[in-house]
């Protein structure tokens, strides 16, 4: 092949010819995102339906949806430079890539989102103290930061890069310090995590949104945080799953994959206990105290339902995180891949409810449902860091030892092949 | 962002957000600083093979 040198040492990939073609069908769809970016920066935003009525386009939808699953980058992390879980070093080179590929994803598409990103410099210079927003800008911009650097030593140790000295021991010295990146990225994560529920809490105009908390955080400052810590690593695990899919072998260890799903697992069940405490004091305590009913915020309407509630909470919560604490099942590949898809869907669900449809309910007497279409503009560059994450994986697969255990797993398969 | 410029006030608000900023970029800058110097004083030395 064109590019054996570059490839991991007695890994084996498929044909260049075939990885090209792969490559050039997925980036024609992130071509087709990057046009509707231009369109969105050269022809402003009115290339989307927001209007002063509706303020959210569905890329921010997106956005906090790869924020949230980028947080298994993050937990993965904490637990093992921190809690020392030796047993996930099989998966957190894998867990750092897609948190880069989220992460990246997320700035990108705030620079969409601002429309002016010749001015996106101000957020900084011109600081807003006061708001959650400025917070998640900087905890965003400097958490990308640690991702860089959680991901540079593993594109150091590419065949043909490694064999440069400096580029050696700058990969090991970086390994070395890990923990201390990983710590200011746990506590950078925290916060914007918090912050982007924060945003939604605070706002006491907005009855659908609004929650009491401790001091000047919303519950949904730590609930949004928690969620993060609790799906990102099913993030990790589906993604791993249909990379292995793809590939035709397994790349992780089951004791790894089920470590990381049983970890997942608690998390989420004891944040589906926190939330569904919120939801019922949010719904009999704050609803009321605000001059509406809980009925109001799931009826009148096409598309909001109770059905929503109960999907994010039981089907994609309870659900999932039963499945993941109970033994047997988290054991069993179908029904913990079943759970895992659940959660994913979960807490995607989960901002979509607290960015779109918040702005959805009417608030005033006059008002009405808003149920918001978007241009094809938004749904473009929506898909753009799927594109671009499908292709970033593709090609540090190919050229990176991102799987410790690769050579391990897939031993007898080849040397059956073999013989 | 920094005392010189027009918006800057000496409150507690500036403090926690930019202190907690500075702090961040201080840490991943003084860790990255250590790794190049040292991967840099390890090629110089021609330190063997580390493995990780």
């Amino acid at each position: 092949m064109l590019d054996d040198a570059l490839i991991p040492e007695g890994a084996k990939r498929c044909a260049f010819p075939i990885f090209i073609i792969g490559i050039i069908i997925v980036g024609a769809v992130l071509l087709w995102g990057v046009y509707a970016m231009f369109l969105c920066w050269f022809k402003g935003l009115n290339q989307t339906n927001m209007n002063d009525y509706y303020g959210f386009a569905l890329w921010i939808w997106a956005d906090l949806a790869v924020i949230a699953v980028g947080g298994g980058a993050f937990f993965t992390g904490l637990l093992k430079y921190i809690f020392k879980v030796d047993d996930l070093k099989n998966i957190i080179n894998f867990a750092v890539i897609i948190g880069f590929i989220c992460y990246s994803s997320a700035l990108l598409i705030l620079a969409i989102d601002i429309g002016q990103p010749l001015r996106g410099w101000f957020i900084f210079w011109h600081a807003n103290v006061h708001s959650m927003l400025t917070e998640v800008a900087y905890c965003l911009s400097c958490y990308f930061a640690v991702l860089t650097i959680e991901f540079i030593p593993n594109i150091l140790e590419n065949r043909q890069v490694n064999k440069v000295p400096f580029f050696h021991h700058l990969a090991h010295n970086m390994h070395e310090v890990m923990a201390v990146f990983a710590a200011t990225g746990a506590f950078l994560s925290f916060f914007h995590q918090g912050s982007l529920g924060g945003v939604a809490g605070v706002m006491f105009g907005r009855p659908f949104a609004y929650r009491e908390g401790l001091l000047i955080w919303p519950w949904t400052f730590f609930l949004f945080t928690w969620s993060a810590a609790a799906f990102g690593p099913c993030f990790t695990l589906m993604v791993t799953k249909i990379t292995e899919i793809i590939t035709g072998k397994k790349l992780v260890g089951d004791k790894t994959v089920n470590l990381l799903a049983k970890i997942s697992g608690w998390m989420i069940t004891t944040y589906i206990i926190a939330k569904i405490i919120d939801t019922v004091y949010w719904a009999f305590v704050t609803v009321p105290s605000m001059g509406f009913e809980l009925g109001h915020f799931y009826s009148n309407n096409g598309f909001y339902g109770y059905w929503i509630l109960i999907t994010e909470v039981i089907l994609c919560g309870v659900v999932p995180g039963l499945l993941l604490i109970n033994k047997s099942t988290r054991e069993n590949p179908t029904t913990r891949t079943i759970a895992i898809i659940l959660g994913v869907i979960g807490v995607c669900l989960n901002r979509w409810v607290m960015v779109l449809q918040i702005m959805a309910v009417p608030v005033m007497s006059f008002d009405s449902w808003a149920l918001y279409i978007p241009s094809w503009q938004e749904v473009a560059t929506t898909i753009l860091p799927v594109a671009y994450g499908i292709i970033l994986i593709a090609v540090a697969y190919r050229y990176l030892p991102v799987f410790p255990q690769e050579l391990e797993l897939n031993e007898p398969a080849d040397a059956a092949a073999q013989n | 962002m920094f005392p010189f410029c027009f918006e800057w006030v000496w409150d507690i608000g500036h403090a926690i957000f930019f202190g907690g900023f500075w702090y961040a970029i201080s840490i991943l800058g003084a860790g990255m600083t250590y790794c190049l110097l040292k991967a840099a004083y390890d090629t110089i030395n021609d330190k063997g093979d580390s493995h990780h």
